[in-house]
């Protein structure tokens, strides 16, 4: 049922989850260089409907080493939160807020808690705007932290999503920080039912 | 001799023979279980992402109807089943602090469901490298029936 629902997404429904990324992004980009104190830029958000057995290799090469952060979406329309870098865009990013020189392989507990809290206020921030634009009310999860091949992860998180869906919608922002040093993929993936909560919401009529 | 490298997808499966390889990258909390028939030099590998097909979705996805689903394709293509073996590989957990949460214990419960469908299709389990908190690959040479795991904890192992 869901899979018929994805695919029947016109272009307007489209456009709005777009644009709700677009909003929840913008967000996030402004709440992070606030926290960096320097320029973020972001593209602008596509929306892929993807078979979920490619939605693994998303992020480039499946073997690659990146780190990820995902948080759960819970409330009236539940998902995933996904943050992917690779380790060179980290340790630039961890330079940054901790003032100092960090090797990816050397990373301990408090890097880690570090690169989490990245996590969270991103995607704090990002919810923060889809719930003023929509009147939903969804919150966040404490952040989980994988740092392994970028095959292994995606997969994983779309384990629980693929009980009830061969599809997978996913809300992708790819944002970079500076001259390029900095690159990062954030992801919405609503859980199947959560598409026509979040259209609903939005004002379209999803019966 | 030409090795043709066979790629196998999440929720795919795919079928090799004498020098063919068949490889599916980044496992993680999916399991991927190969199944050899030395005397033909035939082999299947599938990449299963869970324990049981309830709502009739992908049967590659699912260990309950994807392991028979690739036996008997094997066995279409000339395999004896009675010399078949398997290995297997993944099931880890990937997430540090989710294991409170049930759909992070996926890997363990996908790990027993595929034992118990070989158990129950009276294939032999000759090899494992499962569990833990890693990803792995896997490449699987039909020429000699040999695994190769791949990951970036433990490096490469033969199993």
């Amino acid at each position: 049922v869901s899979d018929d629902f994805i695919k029947r997404l016109n272009y307007l429904e489209k456009d709005a989850l777009k644009e709700t990324g677009n909003i929840g992004a913008g967000n996030a980009a402004t709440a992070l260089a606030q926290f960096l104190n320097c320029k973020i830029d972001m593209s602008v958000p596509s929306v892929d409907i993807l078979p979920i057995s490619e939605v693994p290799e998303v992020t480039g090469g499946l073997e690659q080493k990146v780190i990820a952060i995902l948080l759960k979406v819970m409330g009236e329309a539940p998902g995933n939160i996904v943050f992917v870098f690779n380790e060179y865009s980290i340790e630039r990013l961890l330079g940054i807020v901790l003032n100092s020189k960090i090797n990816m392989e050397d990373a301990g507990e408090f890097e880690i808690s570090a690169i989490k809290e990245i996590g969270n206020i991103l995607s704090g921030s990002y919810l923060t705007a889809i719930n003023q634009m929509s009147n939903l009310n969804l919150v966040q999860s404490i952040p989980a932290f994988a740092y392994d091949m970028a095959g292994a992860i995606l997969s994983t998180i779309m384990i629980p999503l693929s009980e009830f869906s061969d599809y997978a919608i996913l809300i992708e922002t790819k944002f970079s920080v500076g001259k390029n040093e900095i690159e990062g993929y954030f992801f919405l993936i609503p859980d199947p039912g959560s598409l026509e909560i979040i259209l609903s919401a939005l004002g379209f009529d999803t019966e | 001799m030409i090795n043709n490298q066979i790629k196998v997808r999440m929720a795919e499966y795919k079928i090799g023979r004498d020098t063919d390889i068949l490889i599916t990258v980044g496992l993680g909390s999916c399991v991927g279980v190969t199944l050899y028939d030395r005397f033909n030099k035939i082999g299947g590998l599938i990449h299963i992402m869970l324990s049981e097909n309830k709502k009739g979705l992908n049967p590659a996805k699912y260990a309950d109807t994807g392991i028979p689903l690739l036996l008997s394709k094997m066995e279409e293509l000339g395999a004896k089943r009675s010399t078949i073996v398997a290995k297997i590989a993944g099931g880890a957990h990937m997430f540090s602090i989710a294991e409170e949460n049930s759909s992070m214990r996926i890997g363990t419960r996908n790990i027993n469901a595929v034992c118990e469908i070989l158990k129950k299709e009276k294939i032999e389990l000759v090899a494992m490298d499962v569990g833990e908190n890693y990803g792995r690959t896997m490449e699987f040479y039909l020429e000699d029936g040999e695994v190769l795991v791949r990951s970036y904890k433990k490096g490469e192992k033969i199993i």
